[in-house]
């Protein structure tokens, strides 16, 4: 496996008050599969190294990498990769890692994908995939967040409406237009098991209540794939 | 949510970073028995505790250890189910 590779941040967008994509540049990056994350190592002038893992957000797109951060409050690495890493400035990636939360367009069948927050950072790299593949198998995203305001990916995800099925579940305040009122991922937002390949990423609690939904719906665990964030 | 009767874990996909290190191939799509209930599981469904710098992984089955893991700045110390001693790896510092 290949060790620690440079870095270099190259752009940066707003998604949310408080999540951002951000473009790395890194040489010879060997590519990757929908699902896979990098981890991220900062070295301080001490020598003092923290590391952290960010999932890539886009397919393999040769030496370009993208991830999502979300600050979280009074973490250690989140909220300076967010706002204070300045462009131009470099990190260590090691990845692409792991071989289970993966989707790749050979796979068969129908895909149902559940995000919590900014759990759709890797369920996006999925999307898009799926998009850009000849697959034309069910495709649904599940994508729960606290209120319109936190939604990653917004625009992109209203022209990906017409080709795929995406709901919005809104946890704590819906618009006014929405279907559904405000509240936690139940039963009934879920579509038929219909044998679907399962992906569900998002904070530990949020994974742990989708997956025993997932179960009691009928769907195989062995079809069932999770990424809990912390 | 309380911390004490539902800890923060992350899946045994977290480990495939640290562990690259040392295997030559993603060890994260491994499949394993319980010996202890007899759930199989590859690592990546394992169930994964820290606090970080020493990650244990268990059983999503009945929360037996499967494995422990500590990264050190010039070890990395890997131990295989409980009680059965750690190996003690040194690490390579490769920067490309
Ligand atoms: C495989 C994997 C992929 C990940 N992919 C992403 C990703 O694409 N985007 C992303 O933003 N994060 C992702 N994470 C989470 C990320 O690795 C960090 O845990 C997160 O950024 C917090 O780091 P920190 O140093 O800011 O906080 P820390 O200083 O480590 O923690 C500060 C406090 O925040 C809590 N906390 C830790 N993580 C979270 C969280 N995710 N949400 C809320 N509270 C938390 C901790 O319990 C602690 O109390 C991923 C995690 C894993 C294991
Ligand atoms: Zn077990």
């Amino acid at each position: 496996m290949p060790g620690w590779r440079r870095a270099r941040l190259t752009e940066r967008t707003d998604q949310t008050a408080t999540g951002r994509t951000l473009t790395f540049e890194v040489a010879r990056w060997p590519g990757h599969l929908p699902g896979q994350h990098v981890d991220v190592r900062l070295t301080a002038a001490d020598g003092y190294q923290a590391v952290r893992s960010y999932s890539l957000a886009a397919p393999a797109d040769t030496d370009r990498i993208e991830l999502g951060v979300q600050a979280v409050p009074g973490g250690e690495v989140s909220p300076y990769l967010a706002d204070d890493l300045p462009v131009d400035a470099e990190v260590e990636v090691k990845g692409p890692l792991g071989g289970w939360f993966v989707w790749t367009p050979e796979e068969p069948g129908p895909l149902l994908l559940i995000a919590g927050g900014s759990g759709i950072v890797p369920l996006m790299a999925m999307l898009r995939a799926r998009l850009a593949s000849a697959s034309d198998a069910p495709c649904t995203l599940l994508y729960s967040v606290r209120g319109p305001d936190e939604v990653w990916y917004a625009t992109e995800l209203d022209s990906a409406a017409q080709h795929t099925h995406i709901r919005r579940l809104y946890t704590r305040l819906a618009p006014a237009d929405s279907e559904r009122p405000a509240g936690r991922v139940t039963k009934l937002d879920l579509p038929p098991a219909e044998g679907s390949r399962c992906y569900v990423c998002g904070p530990t609690g949020f994974v742990e209540h989708v997956s025993a939904l997932l179960l009691g719906a009928g769907h195989a665990p062995d079809q069932i794939r999770t990424e809990r964030f912390g | 949510m309380n911390e004490q009767e539902h800890p923060l874990y992350l899946d045994g996909n977290a480990l495939a970073g640290p562990l690259g290190e040392i295997f030559t191939t993603d060890p994260t799509t491994a499949w394993r028995l319980c010996p202890s209930c007899r759930l199989p599981a590859t690592m990546a469904q394992l169930h994964v505790y820290g606090p970080e710098p020493g990650l244990t992984a268990r059983c999503p089955g009945c929360a037996a250890i499967a494995l422990r893991v500590v990264t050190q700045p010039g070890y990395l110390w890997l131990q295989l189910g409980s009680g059965a001693g750690a190996f003690r790896f040194a690490r390579p510092h490769i920067t490309s």
